[in-house]
């Protein structure tokens, strides 16, 4: 699909137009405004920042979280359509246009609802509330006389109505936000709650859907990059000649260490990329990927994060009747995108648009901004949804690998990165090292609990960008492995706790996050250990967490857990699971997310092949309670995939290099879970329309590695501390001490 | 020295010039013909999300020289139906609502499209073993392989 060239689009802005992008997203326009209006607001503070209503009486919703294939687009004018009145065929979103939409954050965390939705949410209240005063004030009734259907306002008792579009049709509310605003009750809802189909399905199964790799521009050239030999490597020299047999070939574009080419076709791209003669310097500043964790043990201590004490734990595990201790891994992980990072940037009189799936836009502009020494307002990110991301890939990158590149050759530059280029330098999730060590009195209780994580020092929020590294430009020298000391401590009533993380000067490969960074392993070490602790008291684990829980919803969860997953009440390891090569376990995991939101216990269902050491999930269920349901039907495909992700990433996934670079750069060397292996996900949705809605697409992966660790120790009575479950540490596992 | 090759596509004649006979069909399908099912996944023939049937046999178009498909008859996911007017295995799809992202989506309903082309009530198992080599990153498998069942017991 081809889009006008940007300065037309500007032109439109300038004059006060809201026709921007809607093209490519194929969505209706919202017509253009009155010239007197002022810019549109994109202050958080302002219902004009999020929603427009349209002459035609459609409702525009300006959205700063975007669609990442989670359902959130659905979800979001679901939320809107609701508490405006309006059906869903007349709301539409526009999502993640730094020109348009205000900042939420980025699409992250689990926040798009429980934040973002809320936004629009109350600024939509607040429009509702508006809306209703001026059509008191019009029809000379008082707004609690008055009733909406459909945008249409009308005395309760009959009489004259007006319409949204009559009142402010194309014009701006000009109000601030009151986050006070009432909104609906739930037991009104005739939207919200419902599993409503989701909107972008038809055309992405019929080809009909523009995604950012469908974009096309007038003009357009390919660009691809050339990745160094080694994660630090110099450019030392290219040989030019060695590409002139391909016809079309644009540029070779050079600047430090960064090196692209541009072509006028795709496949010239591609080829000359692939054939392109380059010296790089050697460059082997990796760890020996054997001694990973002696390495990260052997990193230095940026500080200590103590993210829970209490008690004296020092005291109690000197004094407990039985001292457990034990040391979990977790590997590294790519976010394995099935389609690779891609974007379109263009540079006109002196401005740059990009074409972007990035999930933060709005930090992305700036950014760019510094790379390339433009003042930030001459940058401008427009949102187009690309394969799922499931965090801090490499989309971000291939944006900056556009816009240098479209500097350089003076048009617009279409980048896709190659398979390797995207397992190989796409961010990664980073190691983490996890030590624990329990005690349990005479009886059996837990009276103490320590745990270490050995994991990257940061925060979340800028992961630098490749092209302004490699090419020395500016950019943010920071480590953002995306706050994974949550889900650190832990949601039992032990009496002597203290869990401490040490935040490391070094990682190997540029950290990121990765869909439920740090809760997803912090919460396999602390699952994990729990069940040993169970088992040292042979008790039953379900029964062992609920003596450490008083937190109501904790406890219900629990409760029918056991009656989904036909819990049998007894310790594990199972004496009945089976004599032959196959032996049956079932493992349980329990998170508060982060201690203060969304609640998932989670069983899985093993066969360990104890002569191969493979391992098979055939069942799993979840039950799963986020508050307030916005789409029932979304929830249950949030959890299956996150399910089905996270037990690939347990069983199968881990980033494999050598001294130098990434060495599984494709998906023989990074195999992920194929059909054969698929789980049934059996999920039990906890539905509280009267609580907040909180975050779905993250929190059910943390207790995935946990329930099949417990189950394979169900199954076999060997306890696996180390992701991925490969057979051979199974094996190993299963070798009597 | 740029060429023309003859192709059939969707039922249409079209010619498309290339320079290099040995570029993959895919980059026809997407850049000469403005057509958004193949997808660019691998460029490895490892994950399908590039799937189109040629002459009825599903096949992996980033490794399918152009050269080899002259006037065979290639159908993409937008030949298969539309939102207005979809195929069994598209309405299907959306009545499960097997997709997430939905970038691998094309090639999940090109090689069932085969698969029920064959056989017109394949086991689950089946389906599993058939689309063993595509790719799913979102976790939609248990949607898909109902999809597929869903569109086998209506066709």
């Amino acid at each position: 699909m081809f889009i006008a060239p940007a300065s037309s689009r500007r032109d439109f802005l300038k004059s006060g137009a809201l026709i921007v992008g809607f093209a490519i997203l194929g969505l209706p326009s919202s017509g253009p405004a009155a010239a007197t209006e002022p810019a549109k607001p994109l202050a958080l503070d302002q219902v004009d920042s999020f929603l427009a209503i349209n002459s035609d009486g459609t409702a525009t919703i300006y959205s700063g979280k975007v669609e990442l294939g989670t359902g959130v687009l659905t979800a979001i004018t679901q939320i809107a359509a609701e508490e405006l009145d309006l059906p869903l065929d007349r709301v539409n979103v526009i999502q993640g246009d730094t020109a348009l939409t205000p900042d939420q954050g980025p699409t992250w965390g689990s926040l798009s609802i429980q934040v973002g939705g809320m936004q629009i949410r109350h600024a939509a209240a607040t429009a509702r509330q508006a809306l209703l005063r001026m059509a008191a004030k019009k029809l000379g009734a008082k707004p609690d006389q008055l009733v909406i259907a459909d945008g249409v306002i009308r005395p309760e008792l009959g009489g004259a109505e007006v319409s949204y579009a009559e009142l402010v049709g194309g014009k701006r509310f000009l109000l601030e936000l009151d986050k006070k605003a009432p909104t609906k009750r739930p037991s009104a809802y005739s939207i919200v709650g419902r599993p409503i189909a989701r909107l972008d399905i038809p055309g992405k199964v019929t080809g009909q859907f523009t995604y950012v790799q469908d974009v096309r521009m007038a003009g357009m050239v390919h660009g691809r990059v050339v990745r160094p030999s080694g994660v630090g490597a110099s450019l030392e020299s290219v040989d030019e000649s060695s590409i002139k047999d391909i016809p079309g070939i644009v540029k070779i574009v050079r600047e430090q260490n960064f090196l692209g080419v541009v072509a006028e076709t795709e496949w010239a791209a591609i080829k000359a990329s692939q054939q392109l003669k380059a010296t790089w310097s050697n460059w082997e500043g990796l760890p020996d990927e054997t001694k990973l964790w002696e390495w990260v043990r052997g990193s230095t201590i940026d500080k200590d994060l103590v993210t829970s004490n209490k008690g004296n734990v020092t005291d109690a595990l000197s004094q407990a009747a039985k001292k457990l201790s034990a040391t979990y891994d977790f590997t590294i992980h790519t976010h394995g995108s099935i389609g690779p990072s891609c974007a379109v940037a263009e540079i006109t009189n002196g401005k740059l648009t990009c074409w972007t799936p990035s999930q933060d836009t709005h930090r992305l502009r700036p950014a760019l901004a510094n790379m390339l020494a433009m003042p930030v307002e001459d940058v401008r990110c427009i949102y187009v949804e690309g394969s799922g991301c499931y965090g801090r890939n490499g989309h971000e990158d291939a944006t900056a690998d556009a816009a240098l590149m479209a500097r350089a050759v003076g048009r617009p530059v279409r980048v896709q990165w190659m398979r390797g280029d995207e397992h190989g330098w796409d961010p990664k999730g980073p190691p983490t090292l996890i030590d624990l060590h329990g005690g349990l009195d005479a009886s059996g209780n837990v009276t103490a609990w320590q745990s270490e994580f050995f994991i990257p020092n940061g925060d979340a929020g800028t992961v630098p960008l490749l092209a302004a590294k490699l090419a020395k430009l500016p950019y943010a020298a920071l480590t953002s492995p995306g706050n994974i000391t949550r889900d650190s401590d832990i949601p039992y009533g032990i009496a002597n706790v203290r869990t401490t993380c040490h935040l490391l000067d070094r990682t190997p490969l540029r950290p990121s996050w990765i869909r439920t960074p740090g809760r997803m392993q912090n919460t396999f070490a602390n699952e994990s250990f729990m069940d040993e602790l169970a088992a040292a008291a042979g008790a039953d684990p379900l029964q062992f967490r609920l003596r450490y829980l008083d937190d109501p919803r904790g406890i219900e969860l629990l409760r029918r857990l056991a009656r989904l997953a036909g819990w049998e009440t007894r310790p594990s390891p199972n004496r009945n699971a089976g004599s032959g090569d196959i032996a049956t376990g079932r493992g349980l995991s329990y998170v508060k997310y982060e201690l203060v939101r969304t609640y998932i216990g989670a069983v899985a269902e093993v066969e360990v092949d104890r002569k191969s050491g493979k391992i098979r999930v055939p069942r799993f269920f979840v039950v799963h309670d986020c508050g307030q349901i916005i789409n029932p039907d979304g929830v249950r495909n949030q959890i299956e995939g996150n399910v089905i992700m996270t037990v690939s990433r347990t069983l199968f996934e881990r980033v494999t290099f050598d001294r130098s670079r990434v060495t599984s750069l494709d998906w023989a060397s990074y195999p992920i879970l194929t059909f054969p292996d698929v789980p049934t996900v059996v999920s039990d949705l906890i539905d509280r329309p009267d609580e907040p809605p909180w975050g779905v697409g993250e929190p059910t992966g943390a207790v995935v590695p946990g329930a099949i660790s417990n189950a394979v120790f169900d199954a076999v009575g060997a306890r696996l501390r180390s992701v991925p479950f490969h057979p051979d540490k199974v094996k190993a596992a299963l070798q009597p001490m | 020295m740029s060429q023309s090759i003859a192709l059939n596509v969707n039922g249409n004649a079209v010619a498309v010039s290339v320079d290099d006979p040995a570029m993959p069909l895919l980059y026809a399908l997407r850049n000469d013909l403005a057509l958004h099912g193949p997808r660019f996944g691998c460029g490895l023939g490892q994950c399908g999300a590039c799937t189109v049937l040629l002459d009825g046999k599903a096949v992996r178009s980033c490794i399918t020289p152009i050269s080899s498909v002259a006037n065979r008859r290639v159908v993409t996911l937008e030949g298969l139906g539309t939102p207005a007017e979809p195929h069994p295995l598209q309405q299907a799809f959306i009545e499960e609502q097997a997709a997430q992202c939905g970038y691998c989506i094309n090639g999940m309903i090109m090689r069932a499209a085969a698969l029920l082309a064959e056989k017109e009530k394949p086991s689950e198992a089946h389906i599993k073993a058939v689309l063993a080599r595509n790719l799913c990153r979102c976790g939609t498998h248990q949607r898909i392989i109902r999809a597929i069942q869903r569109a086998a017991s209506g066709m």
